[in-house]
């Protein structure tokens, strides 16, 4: 081969070769972020709507506490402590002053103020139904400088600072007048808080992902963490919520490091999911769900409260949670209306939950009872995992002692329809429903919207009416002394058992896993990102 | 030419009225409502009515529909009951992965079914034929999810050749698009290698058997030419058919795939918009599947009047 020859080939090869390589760099992804810290999350549901204030749902909750602030925060005590402000009350209990801490910004740069936060109070009141208990007995709330408010009652109210506190659905998040001044129904029309995350917007795409950023302005208290409480110290730059609809695509994604977190776990994929290598599945929100069965008490047969009283003896709680969560690890049954282990919680009125003979009872008082034979109308939703199988056990526990039942198989938007519609059966209405409920939003007679016995507007599906048991919360609501509040939930949860208002069938924990790469993520009510450290 | 596919497009404008109508009939007259999904379970009676006055869902039906009509008319398609962002920018966000995934599966699906339905054509009766036929039976039998598994598990998680799941789109770079969405494209495309593969076979059986491919052969032409050259040409419009019926029943029936393989495309969109009752968003994705059925029967048409003159001027 000639040497000239050979050259010409050669350079033309590295020409070629170059070529190839350049070809392929643009081929490759750049890595533009490879500096960046970031988490991506597969949470438990799709955050579709973004107004914190207007939604119940968990998902926004959680949205809320990434971008926005609360005033005050609520520790793993149960207990308010001073966020974004300090309080100081007044010897008669009557007049609760709010300073706002130095340096506090919403997202788009303007300082907080006092104004705000009254705006912010107010919107709250208008949504949520404990809020809006408070703000009838709040005779004004005025902001007196930039950085501080009076919130004045007309009559002693014993949970004004619990309220403010609260994590449970709707917590009173903190946003600028002009978004708190949106008109009632409508959600905001921008995410601008001043919590520890600022909501890219730019990147939002409902359904598949949600992108944060850390908040460089956020000024964290110097407090250690605590719940909602504490210093929001973020530690990551940006964190990601990946939808994804399928759970097994997620436990592989999270098995090849595509993502870090799984907020919950099926209960019977924990096992697999411990088992596969860099991963560890636990506990981040101390709090669990409890099994929720109601009634509609407007229809008839349940509008008796021997047949209520006939349906709760003849089911079960343990062989009820058992039916859905399988693990006893991750379940546990006890009377409290307030959830297991939180400070509320007691045997009162247990004998309607527990014991020997409830299935013999259950037929005599149906026996007695107004009960027709009339088929029942129980609803089963079957796309959450955890109570679909609850109304088909029902069912069955039902016929044997004497009820005629019907089950309906429903999707899960059709079953929340249905549920808040107050028609007859013959026009689609409903006798039974199984849900679950957030401990958070039961933990307290006054919060729990379950037990709400108004019939109005303001009680959660099924309405029933119960003059006494309200008496009961409005005392609570009134009182000041925590040993009062000790006794007086107690009277309310033997109430609630006695009257059947509904059925707590169980309690079961939220299991997540994370890779291994994942550190100090913070307990919580909710999952909650602050705190978070992630090493290579 | 242009007077049949002006015909043609005329012909189509009542069709996209009637389905307009019954998408909107449909989604109204459903259980469901979209202020229940924003409002959450825990929600109370009162705080669900304020959300419905301020979508506009207290309104009569016949109010809302001539509201939403007057809009699509207007190119419209209104803003997401839940998420307060314009449907067009929500459906134009999950349509590149939806279109890029089911262009990559047909191009599989072609480059696959059609050679092998030509060989089991031209095989006939011989074992080739008879597995082609059997493979044809298991892949369109076996569902969609359950292939997405078992590749997933084969070639991602164990082999790790492919990623397990997301997107990548071609501007990402031809390597990482290539790594993350060919196993969704063979999963897509499995069922219409099968349904393409048997539609070749049996429309290039019957055209093998007629006398120009007789007279094509005596000839002398090379058995390539005369499978490729004639015989697949004069077997094509059905082919046709199938192929472009099957474009549009990837668009609108990608959602398990995309599920499995969690891209963010149309198909999950659309369960989405279900699952929240997000009527506009619902709406518009049906009045545009209907489009898009009607846009591929169009150029199905058009394609049959090239192929075959008897055609247009019929």
């Amino acid at each position: 081969m000639p040497t000239n020859f050979s050259r010409r080939w050669l350079t033309g090869a590295s020409a070629i070769a170059m070529g190839v390589s350049v070809a392929l760099a643009g081929l490759m992804p750049a890595s533009a972020q490879a500096d960046t810290t970031t988490l991506t999350a597969v949470m438990n549901g799709n955050l579709r709507s973004l107004d914190p204030t207007v939604s119940t749902a968990q998902i926004v909750r959680t949205h809320g506490f990434m971008v926005y602030d609360t005033l005050l925060g609520m520790d793993e005590h149960y207990q308010p402590q001073p966020q974004m402000a300090e309080y100081d009350v007044s010897e008669d209990g009557l007049v609760y002053t709010f300073t706002l801490r130095d340096g506090l910004l919403w997202h788009d740069g303007t300082p907080v103020t006092a104004d705000d936060c009254v705006a912010s109070l107010e919107r709250w009141g208008r949504y949520d139904s404990t809020g809006g208990m408070m703000m009838g007995v709040v005779d004004s709330i005025e902001a007196i400088s930039d950085t501080q408010f009076v919130l004045t009652l007309s009559e002693p109210f014993g949970h004004v600072l619990q309220l403010i506190a609260k994590p449970s659905p709707i917590p009173p998040f903190m946003m600028p007048r002009h978004l708190a001044e949106t008109p009632d129904g409508e959600q905001i029309p921008e995410q601008i808080g001043s919590g520890p995350f600022r909501f890219v917007a730019e990147e939002f795409r409902p359904g598949d992902r949600v992108v944060y950023v850390r908040n460089d302005d956020y000024l964290p208290r110097d407090e250690p963490s605590s719940w909602t409480a504490g210093g929001k110290v973020v530690h990551v730059d940006r964190v990601v919520w990946q939808s994804m609809p399928d759970l097994q695509t997620a436990i592989n994604a999270l098995g090849s490091g595509d993502i870090d977190f799984i907020e919950q776990l099926p209960h019977d994929l924990a096992q697999v999911t411990a088992a596969l290598p860099n991963v560890e599945v636990g506990i981040v929100r101390p709090v669990g769900m409890q099994i929720t069965g109601r009634m509609n008490h407007t229809l008839a047969p349940f509008d008796d409260v021997e047949v209520r009283q006939a349906a709760l003896l003849a089911l079960d709680p343990e062989e009820m949670i058992q039916a859905s969560i399988g693990n006893p690890d991750y379940y546990s049954v006890c009377a409290s209306i307030y959830g297991c282990g939180t400070p509320l919680a007691s045997d009162a009125g247990s004998e309607w939950l527990f014991g020997d003979g409830r299935r013999d009872r259950a037929r005599e008082l149906l026996a007695a009872s107004s009960y027709d034979g009339t088929p029942l109308i129980l609803l089963q939703q079957t796309e959450l995992p955890a109570f679909s199988p609850q109304p088909l056990l029902a069912a069955q526990r039902l016929r044997e002692v004497g009820f005629n039942v019907e089950v309906q198989s429903v999707d899960w938007q059709t079953q929340l329809n249905r549920q808040n519609s107050r028609v007859p059966v013959s026009e689609g209405g409903w006798n039974m429903i199984f849900s679950a409920w957030g401990i958070t939003g039961i933990w307290d007679p006054l919060i729990s919207t379950v037990i709400n016995a108004s019939g109005t507007g303001r009680a959660w599906a099924g309405w029933p009416v119960d003059e006494e048991l309200e008496a009961l919360r409005r005392e609570f609501a009134s009182t000041t002394d925590p040993d009062a509040q000790q006794s007086i939930a107690r009277a309310v949860q033997e109430r609630v058992l006695e009257q059947v208002i509904y059925l707590p069938m169980g309690e079961y924990d939220i299991v997540s896993a994370w890779r291994d790469s994942v550190q100090n993520m913070p307990a919580g009510p909710l999952t909650l990102f602050w705190s978070v450290s992630m090493s290579d | 030419m242009y007077g049949f596919i002006f015909r043609r497009l005329l012909s189509a404008l009542p069709v996209v009225f009637i389905i307009a109508v019954i998408a909107f009939l449909l989604v109204h007259l459903a259980p469901g409502d979209p202020a229940v999904a924003i409002a959450g379970d825990g929600a109370s009676d009162d705080q669900i009515a304020a959300i419905r006055r301020s979508l506009g869902l207290d309104q009569p039906l016949p109010v809302q529909f001539v509201t939403w009509l007057t809009s699509l008319v207007q190119g419209d398609f209104g803003t997401s009951m839940i998420s307060r962002i314009p449907v067009s920018q929500l459906i134009l966000q999950r349509t590149e992965p939806t279109v890029v995934l089911a262009l990559y599966a047909m191009t599989i699906t072609l480059l696959v079914a059609v050679p092998v339905g030509v060989l089991a054509a031209w095989k006939s009766g011989e074992w080739v034929d008879r597995l082609v036929l059997a493979m044809s039976v298991i892949g369109f039998s076996m569902p969609v999810f359950v292939i997405g598994y078992l590749l997933i598990g084969a070639f991602g998680t164990n082999l790790r050749w492919f990623a397990v799941q997301g997107y990548k789109s071609p501007g990402d770079g031809l390597i990482p698009f290539l790594y993350t969405m060919t196993l969704p494209a063979i999963t897509l495309s499995t069922t219409y290698i099968a349904l393409i593969a048997r539609m070749t076979r049996a429309s290039m059986i019957e055209i093998l058997g007629e006398d120009f491919i007789r007279t094509a052969r005596a000839k002398g032409l090379q058995e390539r030419q005369v499978l490729f050259g004639h015989a697949l040409r004069n077997a094509a419009v059905p082919i046709i058919t199938v192929i472009g019926s099957g474009f549009a029943m990837m668009i609108s029936g990608v959602v398990i795939t995309e599920s499995v393989f969690n891209i963010p495309g149309i198909g999950r969109l659309v369960v989405d918009a279900v699952l929240g009752r997000d009527y506009p968003l619902i709406q518009a994705l049906i009045v545009l599947t209907g489009v898009l059925y009607v846009a591929i029967n169009l150029l199905i048409d058009i394609a049959y009047a090239i192929t075959d003159p008897r055609i247009r001027y019929s």
